[in-house]
């Protein structure tokens, strides 16, 4: 069942569960943080609507910097403005950022400790009709092998909101993750959010395996625990939003609960979340992992849902990952 | 910035030829680094340090000081000797240059040494940097200036032409571009690796404020930098005109010297010719 401590969304299993991006809650985040400490700065590249941006430089326009585009630009100028006081958020599509600018990342953001926070928005196949040019499967794991780096992925809208308020009260460099398409509202306000804090979100009576999910697909694994409930298999479903620094302790207590583990991003399956954990539990507890996830791909143009399908993200196929898992106990 | 007298000129000339021994003697001791570039730019780096810039060697991180940014970390040599020689830190220091557990990594890094404002070293990102902190100074009403020391090289990169349109469209007045422009790069001569002439012209169509001097007369230098506080509308790019390799007759003008080190007998003949400003004096060093 649903942990009744988290205050979780009381209509998820609904079919009508309320709908939003990830990406908006960046956009009401940076809001937030912007009233809260006016040390806050937003710098986008060309994508200021699509990021959501524009709130924050309608209500902050002295604080808003529009750099065209031009991502390598934008991030060693947000390293400037972040060793100078500033704390500066960068905005534009995980592809661009951390895509082309990654050695600006490295040495003017990391390597330099500057505290800026960047934000990769459309991240995943479920950017849809765009294609693979826009859809970033592999921005958590050029983040996460980063020295000096922290990794965010949240579940949906709100998570996405306070970990962007968050992101700005913790010092240093931190990439946060974000999806263009609607996804399903997990989370509640009364939901707590502590970075580094991996939350169980389902229990069953007798998990037999640990489901450890991070972004929009954190709703496909809850999906999926419930049907398996009913097929008599119990699961935990851990909401990983942290993936560096990486809450070894939580997951650890899963692994030697479960003795099975299944993760699931919307990324490839190397270097991201499940490589955080296969490195975890190889060095500490080793136990069967099944990945779910891009398997060493990249998408294509579609329906959103349709290609969370067909590259093996659906609710079906963390079932039968959960059951293939159980087989190499 | 006070005025340069006469007596301060030759003070600031003295100074700049005890940087070009220093970085002699620091690169043998490394037995790797950069020649042509540190020494090219020893008569600027005089003059930033001991009369350009606004700061305190004693305070590196007293927020007021003037900004200097080097964008092209491969000179740093230069950067490293003038600042122990205004006091920044031991000039005995300067032998571990490139050494395990040194403040002065082969290309400078914030982290590692106070006084050093940004670390750098890959080429195109220095004059993004120097953005960022000019239009934090702007959001601060700060009225320190930020100095931004770039090679003509580095005019290659995507990175470096997005920040010049940038500060160009931000009128980004406070700051100040300092352009290294000794043609040679790694692989050759600019004009031939990739041709940046006009480079005024360009620097003039994106909105720049346009300076150059020759970058071994240190009192047309300085009266450049005060030309472009004055400019308030507009950043300012000097560029100045310098001989890699300058002072030391066997670099001189020749790309091969941009990234290795003399050996001992090429350094001997070097500080020869250093101590005896070229054969004019006699040398007590001898």
């Amino acid at each position: 069942m649903l942990n009744p401590d988290l205050k979780l969304n009381p209509k998820l299993f609904e079919k009508n569960v309320e709908m939003k991006p990830t990406r908006d809650g960046y956009g009401d985040g940076l809001v937030i943080a912007g009233e809260e400490n006016k040390n806050v700065v937003v710098l986008c590249a060309d994508l200021t609507e699509s990021t959501r941006s524009e709130a924050f430089a309608k209500k902050f326009p002295e604080r808003f910097f529009e750099l065209g585009v031009a991502e390598q630009n934008m991030a060693s100028a947000a390293a400037g403005l972040g060793i100078s006081g500033k704390i500066p958020f960068i905005s534009s599509y995980a592809v661009f950022s951390p895509g082309r600018n990654y050695e600006q990342i490295r040495t003017t953001i990391a390597y330099n400790d500057s505290n800026v926070k960047i934000a990769g928005a459309h991240a995943g196949v479920s950017v849809g009709p765009d294609g693979a040019t826009h859809q970033a499967t592999e921005d958590m794991a050029i983040m996460r092998v980063m020295p000096n780096m922290k990794v965010f992925c949240p579940c949906d809208a709100i998570e996405a909101r306070k970990a962007t308020i968050a992101a700005a009260k913790i010092w240093g460099p931190v990439y946060l993750r974000f999806g263009r398409e609607k996804s399903a509202v997990v989370t509640t306000e009364k939901t707590p959010f502590t970075p580094g804090k991996a939350e169980i979100f389902y229990q069953s009576k007798k998990p037999q395996v640990a489901i450890i999910a991070c972004g929009i697909l954190v709703y496909n694994a809850l999906l999926a625990a419930q049907e398996l409930e009913k097929e008599k298999i119990g699961v935990f479903v851990l909401n990983n939003h942290t993936i560096k620094p990486l809450d070894e302790k939580t997951i650890l207590e899963m692994a030697k609960k479960t003795d099975a583990v299944v993760t699931v991003e919307e990324h490839q399956i190397v270097g991201g979340l499940g490589g955080a954990v296969a490195e975890l539990l190889a060095k500490r507890y080793p136990t069967p992992i099944e990945f779910i996830g891009m398997q060493n791909t990249f998408g294509e143009s579609g329906p959103p849902q349709d290609l969370i399908e067909k590259y093996g993200m659906g609710v079906k196929d963390i079932i039968l990952a959960v059951k293939k898992v159980l087989k190499r106990k | 910035m006070e005025a340069l007298h006469e007596k301060k000129l030759k003070y600031l000339e003295e100074v700049a030829n005890r940087i070009r021994e220093a970085i002699i003697e620091m690169l043998l001791e490394a037995g790797s680094g950069h020649s042509a570039g540190p020494l090219g730019m020893a008569d600027i780096f005089a003059a930033l340090y001991f009369h350009v810039l606004n700061h305190n060697p004693k305070k590196p991180d007293w927020p007021e000081r003037d900004r200097l940014v080097l964008s092209n970390g491969h000179i740093c040599p230069v950067q490293y000797v003038a600042m122990a020689l205004v006091g920044y830190f031991p000039l005995e220091e300067l032998k571990t240059l490139r050494k395990l557990n040194s403040r002065l990594q082969g290309h400078p890094h914030r982290i590692a040494l106070s006084g050093i404002e940004t670390t750098s070293g890959p080429l195109g990102s220095g004059l993004s940097q120097a953005i960022g902190i000019s239009l934090a100074a702007k959001l601060d009403n700060k009225k320190y200036r930020i100095y931004c020391v770039v090679s003509d090289g580095e005019h290659d990169t995507g990175n470096f032409w997005e920040a010049v349109m940038f500060a160009g469209k931000n009128r980004l007045s406070n700051l100040t571009v300092i352009v290294d422009r000794n043609n040679i790069q790694i692989d050759g001569y600019t004009e031939n690796i990739m041709p940046l002439e006009p480079l005024r012209e360009k620097y003039e169509s994106f909105n720049w404020h346009v300076l150059e001097i020759n970058g071994h007369n240190i009192e047309d230098f300085v009266y450049a930098v005060s030309e472009a506080k004055a400019i308030y509308e507009k950043p300012t790019a000097i560029i100045a005109h310098t001989i890699p390799g300058k002072g030391v007759s066997f670099m001189e003008r020749d790309y091969k010297w941009h990234g290795i080190p003399p050996n001992k007998e090429q350094a001997a003949s070097a500080l020869r010719e250093l101590r005896t400003l070229g054969g004019r004096i006699k040398s007590e060093h001898e």
